[in-house]
C-alpha cells in the first residue's frame, strides 16, 4: 500500500499514536484508518467484518472515544492516539473488560470480539452501571452472528461491577 | 483433579488469544512478494458474455495478471458437487471457476485480477470490459420448475437438479380415511449465513517444489485439500490446507468455491503467495446462501387429534449451481426428518431440487432439519385450531413415548433415545403455560395481542456412519479420529481431524482427555484445521464434532489408560488384572496409597527404561472412530409474544428452549450454543431475508439491507436441559451445535400466527415484518 501511494505521488504524511507507539507514514489520502491499522503497520487485531460500517468489527478508540475505523481516513487520526484491542490490557494483566468476556463466554469465534469490547468500553465509559436494556441499546451498533448477544450482556455487566469495584 | 472436569463450565481456552486480538485469521496474514486478487463478478442474474476486453486493466500500474476463463481453460476442472444423491435422476451442471461464456448468478466470477495491493486490486477491476447480452432469468424455484420459465443450463430440462422421494406406511390410505386434513404452503425463505468473518484465501505454490499451502476460512481443510487436488490436478501430498483462526461458519464454509481454486492457481501462474479476501457485499452474493424452499404440506388425522399422515412437495431452490454438499440438504437431512417427536403412520414426500438465478444455496446452521421441523410444528398447530384444541394436547396425543435403546419411525431412521413428554412438560412448567393461557384468554390489552408459539424437535446430528454416508451419495466418509500424545513431562498434546471455528473444542476436548485421564486441562493443547499436522478428519458440520471427534478421542484417551496400566502393574510388580484406576492415579486394589500416576507412566513410556516386556515405548494412542448410527438430539421451545394489531410490530417477549444434547461437558459452552442458535432462528421468523428482484439482482445485497439480528431486538433466552444420554456413544453425548436453530423460526411463528388467530389470519409469508403482518390483518378484515 505505502509503495503504491508513493508511485502514484499522491500522498500525505501521517503521524498516528496507536497503542502508545507513534508511527509516521506516507499514506494516499483516501487510505482508510482500518487499512492504515492493518496493512500500514501490521496492526491486525481490529477486524474487517463489512464495508458499510454497520458490523461494528472494526471499533477502536480513538482519543479515548469509540469509533468504527472503516468510517474514517487515516488522516483524520494524524496527530491523534487510537487504541485498538492490543493496548487494551496493561502488559499481561487483562483489561475488566477481556477479563469479563472470557469470564461469562462473551465470545465464540472471535471475530466481533475486539469491536465489541471496545464498544463495550465505550459503553461504560459513558455510563458505568448500565442496566440490560442500555447494554443492549449501547451495542446495537456491533453484529455478532454466534453468542445472540446473551453472553455479552452478561460480560458488560460484570465487567461494569469490576471497574466499580476498582474506582 | 477430579473426573467432575467432565461437565465443568471452565473457561476457554481459546479465549486469550481472541480478546487480546493476537488470535490469527486469514485476512490477517502477511507473506514475503504476497500479491492481492480481487474477482470480478457478473453484476447481470443471466447473461451471456459477448466480449471481454482485460487490456486497459492488465496495463495498469501495480496490475500482476488479469485471467478470464480463455486463460485458465483446462487448468481447472470444475468445482465438484460431492453429494451426488442416488435415485434421484442427478444432474450436475458444471461450475467453472471462471464462468464460461455465460453466467448465470449475480456474483458469478468473470474474471480474476491480481495487483500489487488491494487498493491497486480494486481500482483495476474497474477496467475491465465486459459486454453482456442480458438474458431471462428465475429466482422463485417453483416457478422455475414450470413450463416456459428461463432454462439455466441447457442439457438439463425443466431446471430439474434431482427429484428425490421419501415414503414411508400407506399415505393414500391415510389421506382416503382422514377425519380432518390441514394443509399450507409454507416459503422457507433463502437467508445468508452472515459468519462474522467473511471468507479469505491465502495460496502460496512454489514453483521449484510443485508444493501448496493454502490458508483457507473453512469448516473442513481435509475435504478442501482432497478436492484442491480433483481440481488442480495437484497431488493430496503436495498440498496444505490450513484453518487458521476461522470467524464462524453455520455451514458457509463447508463447501469449497470457485474463488479458492482461482486464488490457488494466480499463485501456481505467479509463484507468488496470493490473497484474496471478500468484502461483505461479495459475500452477500458469492457465499452459499440456505434454505429457499417452497412447501406444499398436509397433514392427515382422526378428530381425537391422531395424526396418520403427513404429504408434502417441496421445491428447493439450489442457486445457479450445485454446491459442494447442496443436493444432500433438502433430502437426507430433510425429508428423513419429518417425523420429528411423534409417531406417524405414513409419510410421503417429493423434493425437487432446481437451478435458479439465484447464489448456490448450501448447509445453513440446521440445514434441511428447521425446514422439516417448521412443517411438521406449522401443521400441528393448524391441526390444534381445525380441532379446537390447545397445541399442547394435539402434540401429547403424538408424541413417541419415552425410550432408551431404539425407536424405529416412519421414515425408517432409528432414533437412539429421548424422552419427549419430559421435554415438553418441563417447558410448560417453567413457561407457566397454563397462566399464559388465562393471560390470553382475558383478551387483547390496548389492541395488543399476545401469542404462545411451540415447537418439539429432533434432529439427526453426529453425520454419521460411513456406510450410511456412501449409500446417500456422500463422497466421503463421515468418521473422525484423534491423536493423544503423552510428552515426557507428563503434558498432553491432542491432535484432530475436525476443525471447530468457534465452538469450543480446545476447551472441551481438554476436558475429555482431562476426565478420562486425570491430567489437568490446562497441560493439555488440542491442534486442529492443519493437513499436515493432524490426522485425517471430515470437518465440523452436522453437529458432528463432538459426537464424533470427541468420541474418537473419548476412545483414544482410554486406549492410553489401558497402555498406562500395563506399565503401572510393571512398576509396582502387579498383576494387569489386579490394577485399579482413579483420577489419573493407577494403583493395586485395596491399595491406592501406593499408586504411579498417569504423569509417572509418561515418563517412564517415553524414557522406556523399564518396560513389561512386548510393550512399546511411547504413550500415544490413534482412533479412528465410525458411529454405528446417527444421534438423535431433542427438545421442546415456547416462544411468547406480543403482536400491535395497529402497526403489525411483534415483540418476542419471552423464548423458552429446553435442549437435550445428552450429558454436556461444559454446560456454559453448551448454553452458548443455544443462545447462538435460537437466534438465528428467531431472525429468520421475523427479520432476515435475502431478496432478489424479479431480474435477479439482490435487493439485500449488503449489511444495510439484510435485518441482522442486533442485542436490542431479543429479549433474555431461557435456557433448560433434560439430559438423556445416547446408548451409542462412549460419552453418552449427541452434539448441540445445531439444536437452538432446529426449532425456534416455527416457534416464533406459530406464536405470531396463534395472536392473530382472533383476527382470522392463518399464514403470512416469513419474515413477519410489521409491515407483512399488518398487510395480512387488514386483508383478514376484508
Amino acid at each position: 500500500m505505502v509503495t503504491d501511494a508513493r508511485r502514484c505521488g499522491l500522498t500525505v504524511l501521517v503521524s498516528i499514536t496507536v497503542n502508545k507507539q507513534r508511527y509516521e507514514r506516507q499514506v494516499e489520502p483516501r487510505l482508510l484508518l482500518v487499512h492504515f491499522l492493518r496493512e500500514v503497520i501490521g496492526s491486525t487485531g481490529t477486524k474487517i467484518g463489512c464495508d458499510t460500517s454497520q458490523c461494528g468489527a472494526c471499533t477502536v478508540l480513538l482519543d479515548g472515544v469509540s469509533m468504527k475505523s472503516c468510517t474514517a481516513l487515516a488522516v483524520q487520526a494524524d496527530g491523534l492516539e487510537v487504541t485498538t484491542i492490543e493496548g487494551l490490557a496493561n502488559g499481561a494483566e487483562l483489561h475488566p473488560l477481556q477479563d469479563a468476556f472470557w469470564e461469562k463466554h462473551g465470545l465464540q469465534c472471535g471475530f466481533c470480539t475486539p469491536g465489541m469490547i471496545l464498544a463495550s468500553h465505550e459503553l461504560l465509559r459513558t455510563n458505568p452501571d448500565p442496566t440490560d436494556e442500555q447494554i443492549r441499546h449501547g451495542l446495537e451498533g456491533n453484529m455478532c452472528r454466534c453468542t445472540g448477544y446473551q453472553n455479552i450482556v452478561r460480560a458488560v455487566k460484570h465487567a461494569a461491577g469490576t471497574m466499580a469495584g476498582q474506582r | 483433579m477430579s473426573t467432575r472436569i467432565f461437565g465443568s463450565g471452565i473457561r476457554r481456552r481459546e479465549d486469550p488469544r481472541l480478546i487480546t486480538g493476537t488470535a490469527t485469521y486469514t485476512d490477517d496474514l502477511t507473506l514475503p512478494r504476497m500479491v492481492y486478487a480481487a474477482m470480478l463478478r457478473s453484476p447481470h442474474a443471466h447473461a451471456r458474455i459477448t466480449s471481454i476486453d482485460t487490456s486497459k486493466a492488465a496495463a495498469t500500474a501495480g496490475v500482476v495478471a488479469v485471467y478470464t476463463h480463455a486463460d485458465t481453460e483446462g487448468a481447472l476442472q470444475p468445482t465438484p458437487c460431492a453429494w451426488l444423491l442416488p435415485d434421484s435422476d442427478l444432474k450436475v451442471a458444471a461450475y467453472h471457476g471462471i464462468a464460461k461464456d455465460v453466467v448465470r448468478y449475480v456474483g458469478d466470477i468473470v474474471a480474476v485480477l491480481v495487483a500489487e495491493d488491494r487498493y491497486a486490486a480494486e481500482d483495476a477491476l474497474e477496467l475491465i470490459e465486459v459486454e453482456y447480452e442480458p438474458l431471462p432469468a428465475v429466482i422463485d424455484p417453483e416457478l422455475a420448475h414450470k413450463d416456459g420459465a428461463p432454462q439455466l443450463h441447457d442439457e438439463i430440462p425443466g431446471n430439474q437438479a434431482f427429484h428425490w422421494t421419501v415414503a414411508g406406511g400407506d399415505i393414500d390410505a391415510a389421506f382416503a380415511q382422514a377425519e380432518v386434513v390441514v394443509s399450507d404452503r409454507i416459503i422457507q425463505q433463502r437467508l445468508i449465513p452472515n459468519a462474522m468473518e467473511t471468507r479469505a484465501a491465502l495460496a502460496s505454490y512454489t514453483t521449484a517444489t510443485g508444493e501448496l499451502t493454502l490458508w483457507n476460512t473453512t469448516q473442513n481443510p481435509h475435504i478442501v485439500r482432497y478436492l484442491m487436488s480433483v481440481v488442480t490436478g495437484l497431488g493430496e501430498d503436495k498440498i496444505r490446507v490450513i484453518a487458521p483462526e476461522v470467524g464462524g461458519g453455520f455451514g458457509s464454509k463447508l463447501a469449497v468455491y470457485p474463488a479458492d481454486f482461482v486464488t490457488v492457481l494466480c499463485s501456481m501462474r505467479l509463484g507468488r503467495p496470493v490473497k484474496w479476501t471478500e468484502t461483505r457485499s461479495e459475500n452477500y452474493q458469492a457465499t452459499t446462501h440456505g434454505r429457499d424452499h417452497v412447501q406444499h404440506v398436509e397433514l392427515a388425522a382422526k378428530r381425537d387429534g391422531t395424526v396418520t399422515g403427513l404429504r408434502c412437495t417441496v421445491y428447493a431452490g439450489m442457486g445457479a449451481y450445485l454446491s459442494t454438499a447442496a443436493p444432500g440438504v433438502p433430502t437426507i437431512l430433510h425429508g428423513l426428518m419429518l417425523s420429528g417427536a411423534y409417531t406417524l403412520q405414513a409419510v410421503k414426500e417429493d423434493v425437487y431440487g432446481i437451478y435458479t438465478n439465484g447464489t448456490p444455496v448450501d448447509a445453513y446452521r440446521g440445514a434441511g432439519r428447521p425446514e422439516a421441523t417448521f412443517m411438521l410444528e406449522r401443521m400441528m398447530d393448524l391441526l390444534a385450531a381445525e380441532l379446537e384444541i390447545d397445541p399442547v394436547d394435539v402434540r401429547k396425543k403424538n408424541l413417541i413415548p419415552k425410550f432408551e435403546d431404539g425407536h424405529e419411525v416412519i421414515t425408517s431412521l432409528n432414533y437412539d433415545s429421548g424422552d419427549y413428554p419430559a421435554a415438553l412438560n418441563t417447558v410448560l412448567d417453567h413457561a407457566d403455560y397454563a397462566g399464559l393461557r388465562a393471560t390470553q384468554a382475558e383478551g387483547p390489552a390496548n389492541g395488543t395481542y399476545l401469542g404462545l408459539g411451540l415447537a418439539t424437535y429432533v434432529e439427526l446430528c453426529g453425520l454419521g456412519p460411513s456406510q450410511v454416508a456412501g449409500a446417500i451419495g456422500f463422497q466421503g466418509g463421515l468418521w473422525e479420529s484423534a491423536i493423544v500424545r503423552f510428552h515426557p513431562s507428563g503434558k498432553v498434546h491432542i491432535f484432530i481431524g475436525a476443525s471447530p471455528h468457534g465452538q469450543g473444542e480446545e476447551t472441551t476436548f481438554a476436558q475429555i482427555v482431562s476426565s478420562e485421564l486425570g491430567v489437568d486441562t490446562n497441560d493439555v493443547k488440542v491442534f486442529h484445521g492443519d493437513t499436515d499436522a493432524t490426522p485425517m478428519g471430515w470437518g465440523t458440520y452436522g453437529s458432528r464434532t463432538t459426537a464424533v471427534g470427541g468420541a474418537a478421542l473419548a476412545l483414544t484417551a482410554r486406549k492410553i489408560r489401558d497402555k498406562a496400566k500395563v506399565i503401572a502393574a510393571h512398576l509396582l510388580e502387579a498383576a494387569v488384572e489386579d490394577m485399579d484406576y482413579e483420577d489419573g492415579k493407577f494403583f493395586v486394589k485395596g491399595a491406592p496409597d501406593q499408586h504411579k500416576t498417569i504423569t509417572d507412566i509418561a515418563l517412564m513410556a517415553n524414557v522406556a527404561w523399564n518396560m513389561p516386556e512386548g510393550v512399546e515405548a511411547g504413550l500415544e494412542a490413534t482412533t479412528f472412530y465410525d458411529p454405528p448410527n446417527f444421534t438423535f438430539p431433542f427438545g421442546a421451545h415456547l416462544a411468547v409474544v406480543e403482536v400491535e394489531a395497529e402497526t403489525g410490530v411483534v415483540t418476542l417477549t419471552r423464548y423458552i428452549a429446553l435442549d437435550d444434547c445428552g450429558p454436556q461437558i461444559n454446560p456454559v459452552i453448551v448454553e452458548g450454543q443455544v443462545h447462538g442458535g435460537v437466534v438465528q432462528g428467531i431472525g429468520q421468523a421475523l427479520w432476515e431475508e435475502a431478496v432478489y428482484d424479479e431480474g435477479g439482482q439482490l435487493v439485500t445485497g449488503s449489511m444495510l439491507d439484510y435485518a441482522l439480528p442486533r442485542a436490542d431486538m431479543l429479549p433474555e433466552i431461557e435456557v433448560l436441559n433434560t439430559v438423556t444420554p445416547s446408548p451409542h456413544h462412549p460419552l453418552g453425548v449427541k452434539g448441540v451445535g445445531e439444536a437452538g436453530t432446529i426449532a425456534s423460526t416455527v416457534a416464533v411463528y406459530n406464536a405470531v400466527m396463534d395472536a392473530l388467530r382472533p383476527l382470522g389470519v392463518t399464514s403470512i409469508r416469513m419474515p413477519l415484518t410489521p409491515e407483512r403482518v399488518w398487510q395480512a390483518i387488514q386483508q383478514a378484515k376484508g
